[in-house]
């Protein structure tokens, strides 16, 4: 680790939980990267996490840290910011956290265009609790509750956001960190709702059941896998099959919801 | 007139909350509308943002208990309000404020259930969900009002008592007591007993978030005043962070026990009527404490020696004014608008002692004064 | 009808008594069938509901059905209703007192809407419960300015006219 990162974590927290070739390590190295070149304020930026794998990078990190309840980590960062707009507000969240049992959090949030800065950790499985389907499982791969394979088609989780109005959306993966921490730090400087989705490979719980098991194909697949949306026109739709795209995939301007609000409260004093 | 009071106004119980709240300096609601609890949301949204406060209708009430604790881990004080479909709903964060401890109002108008039940209807079928409808062995303060003044002054004090105690309170209204309107004259606001959360005093770096003072409560840091710490719903040491160790995990449920049982003489609320000599004593609260004061005084003048236990607590059950009041009793009769809920812990309590009977209305509406006059063997 | 009651409640406390008023409503949030009851009392006011009323004001035929068949021979209750709505009488007791609410919203103030202010001015004039002054300033404290004449001319038609009835039935008014 990099002398001027280390201030960040909790050293003697450390090591982590995470299995050996988990890519969720990478992920937040990136996060803690964009945070020192942004050069926010340590005891202004709070982290709030769900439960998961991901979710237990608040404990290793030295903010105002908040590990809250499977799905609800944006609706208890909704009333952190609310309720201090000075603050700089991380959720990090799981897929399973962010898209299916907090589905329901992650559109309005998106929808209020709050500035709260959401990154999902896709590694398309339930990790911790051993391998279950999630809404990012894609169609027809294996989780121990398929075990024939997925048959629900899987979301595509920067579409949703930005149909529910998220006015920062943008993928990145593990293996292309530089791009991804990029991404952060975008994530951060943008006014509004922001949705970072991160790719990472989960060996144990994933690639043992869908095969290839080791970490480092499972980084090659994000390499060969991934399109940086400023590439796209290099391909064809059938090109695209199976690939994803990376990059700042939707950016707008739009009334952030706690100026908005405290623009409510001055319009009001101003009729006193 | 009294001099404290403010002029004599109709004032709803909803209304009540939400100014009492408003009053005892709750700066944040978020809810998810639902009948006969929505007025209360209704006027903290006209009225919060006047006085530099927050109130945002979420897209449920999952999420609307979840921004109020997240808003109170900044230092604000938070309340939402709701009916039983969502109560059930909010159990699991009513859990995380217990386990993280932190503070926040949680108001419930009952109506009738089970499921969608009756939605204008009162009932008082949420008493026990109070007590233990979060998951595991859980410390719990309810409050519960007979009156729009009560209402109000009860709510100021669940305010207080979630401030002090670090805990969740949940304040159980019922159809009737958050929809009627009544005069009231309420107490000048420099009047009240306002309570704020402890600070830490130490250093940052001596801050230990969940190390408890005497009284068994840790003072609490707000998000963002340097005081960097760890907050979780999983069992954690003094530091705040997670610990699976026995002696951690038994030494913290026994603590969040025990500062709410060494404060019971605190938090326990209770009204007598009449209990000094009383041969029956009924026991009481909410709405139906309203007929059967009324019962208890027609019996009396029918020479019947009655008497009235009001519990304005319910959680901790004020099991000492109980056994007082029932001291002299030969019977005693719990009439509420369930089955027996808290007949069970009237039982419990004077096991065996007294004879103890359940007077129970379910079908919607409250309790005549008659009804209960019956029940303690009064002319009609 | 709850805001014929909440006024009527509101001006109890401008006229220094103890007011409960509570009601019953269904799910409809327009065109259902509600209940206001208010309680006015000089002295505390232990259980919010009606037990025996000494008005009751029958908007409806069908509240008029369900409520006035309760009351009892000797209860002594004057049963006010709108007549221009409740026509059929057969189910009722009590002191009964027809007055076309409705019509006189309808021909006097141009606005049906209004019969709930009539039926208000013709119920405080029969009990004198609380005085007209009280009355009136409590519906200008509830009712949007745009229809406050309206509103006010209404409550005092029925006041007016609530005092011809009484001189014909011999009940004094003060």
């Amino acid at each position: 680790m990099k002398p001027e990162l280390r201030q960040y974590f909790r050293l003697n927290r450390l090591p982590h939980i995470w299995c050996p070739g988990c890519g969720n390590g990478i992920v937040v190295g990136a996060l803690v990267r964009a945070i020192h070149d942004q050069g926010l304020n340590q005891d202004e930026v709070v982290i709030v996490s769900g439960i998961g794998c991901s979710s237990r990078a608040s404990g290793y990190l030295d903010f105002n840290t908040v590990h809250t309840v499977h799905g609800r980590a944006l609706a208890f960062a909704t009333g952190i910011k609310l309720a201090n707009p000075k603050l700089t507000v991380f959720v990090l969240m799981g897929d399973g956290d962010a898209a299916a049992i907090g589905g329901n959090h992650l559109i309005h949030a998106a929808r209020r265009n709050i500035d709260l800065k959401a990154i999902v950790f896709n590694n398309s499985i339930y990790g911790m609790t051993g391998g279950q389907v999630s809404p990012l499982t894609p169609q027809g791969k294996r989780a121990t509750t398929a075990p024939y394979g997925v048959v629900a088609n899987a979301f595509d989780l920067t579409e949703l956001a930005k149909g529910a109005g998220a006015t920062f959306v943008a993928r990145g993966t593990a293996y292309h960190v530089v791009q991804l921490t990029d991404l952060l730090k975008q994530g951060i400087r943008h006014k509004g709702f922001s949705l970072v989705e991160a790719v990472t490979q989960c060996p144990v719980a994933y690639g043992r059941q869908n095969k290839p098991a080791d970490p480092d194909k499972m980084l090659r697949w994000q390499k060969e896998n991934a399109v940086n949306i400023r590439n796209r026109h290099k391909y064809s739709q059938e090109e695209l099959e199976g690939k994803f795209l990376t990059g700042v995939l939707c950016k707008k301007d739009a009334t952030e919801f706690t100026e908005g609000y405290q623009h409510l409260r001055d319009l009001l004093d101003s009729h006193e | 007139m009294n001099t404290h009071s403010r002029q004599p106004r109709l004032m709803q119980g909803n209304e009540a909350v939400a100014e009492a709240a408003i009053a005892a300096g709750v700066k944040f609601y978020a809810g998810y509308p639902i009948s006969p609890s929505s007025e209360i949301a209704e006027i903290c949204a006209e009225k919060l943002p006047l006085v530099g406060g927050t109130c945002v209708q979420m897209e449920d009430e999952i999420s609307g208990i979840a921004a109020c604790l997240g808003a109170s881990l900044t230092g604000e004080k938070a309340m939402t309000a709701t009916s039983g479909p969502g109560f059930s709903l909010m159990q699991e964060n009513i859990g995380y404020g217990v386990m993280a401890e932190i503070p926040c109002v949680v108001v419930n108008v009952q109506r009738g259930g089970p499921s969608i039940g009756l939605p204008t209807s009162p009932a008082q079928g949420d008493v026990m969900q109070a007590r233990w409808g979060t998951h595991g062995d859980h410390p719990v303060i309810t409050l519960c009002p007979s009156s729009v003044l009560e209402a109000y002054s009860l709510t100021i004090k669940a305010v207080n008592f979630s401030e002090k105690y670090r805990n969740p309170v949940i304040l159980l209204l019922d159809e009737v007591v958050g929809h009627m309107r009544e005069k009231v004259e309420l107490p000048e606001e420099g009047t009240l007993e306002i309570v704020r959360r402890k600070l830490p005093e130490c250093d940052p770096e001596d801050y230990q978030p969940f190390k408890a003072d005497d009284d068994g409560v840790p003072p609490m840091a707000p998000l963002g005043s340097g005081y960097r710490y760890h907050i979780t719903g999983l069992y954690h040491d003094e530091t705040g962070f997670p610990s699976s160790r026995p002696q951690v995990v038994e030494d913290l449920i026994r603590r969040l026990h025990r500062k709410i049982e060494d404060a019971k003489q605190e938090i326990c609320l209770t009204k007598e009527y009449r209990t000094d000599d009383c041969e029956i004593l009924v026991v009481s609260y909410g709405i139906s404490n309203r007929s059967a004061y009324r019962a208890v005084k027609d019996a009396r003048e029918q020479g019947i020696k009655a008497g009235l236990l009001t519990l304005h607590t319910l959680w901790p059950f004020p099991e000492e004014a109980l056994k007082e009041a029932a001291s002299h009793a030969s019977k005693v009769i719990v009439a509420e608008l369930n089955l027996g809920q808290m007949k069970q812990e009237v039982e419990r309590i004077l096991a065996g002692q007294v004879r103890v009977e359940g007077l129970n209305k379910v079908n919607g509406e409250i309790f005549t004064p008659n009804e209960i006059l019956a029940g303690l063997g009064g002319t009609i | 009808m709850v805001l014929a009651g909440l006024i009527l409640a509101e001006g109890a406390v401008l006229a220094g008594k103890n007011v409960v008023q509570t009601q019953t409503y269904g799910p409809e949030a327009r065109g259902g069938a509600t209940k206001a009851e208010v309680i006015v009392s000089e002295g505390e006011i232990d259980y919010p509901k009606v037990s025996k009323p000494d008005l009751l004001l029958a908007m409806s035929q069908a509240a008029f059905d369900k409520y006035a068949s309760l009351i009892e021979p000797g209860d002594n209750t004057m049963v006010l209703i709108d007549s221009t709505i409740v026509t059929d009488l057969s189910k009722g007791l009590g002191n009964i007192i027809a007055l076309p609410m409705t019509k006189i919203a309808v021909d006097d103030v141009g606005k049906a809407v209004v019969a709930n202010m009539v039926a208000l001015g013709a119920l405080v004039t029969l009990t004198k419960v609380i005085p007209q002054k009280c009355l009136e300033e409590a519906a200008l404290a509830r009712i949007p300015k745009s229809s406050k004449d309206l509103n006010l001319k209404a409550l005092r038609l029925g006041c007016e006219v609530a005092q011809k009835i009484c001189g014909e039935c011999g009940i004094a008014v003060s």
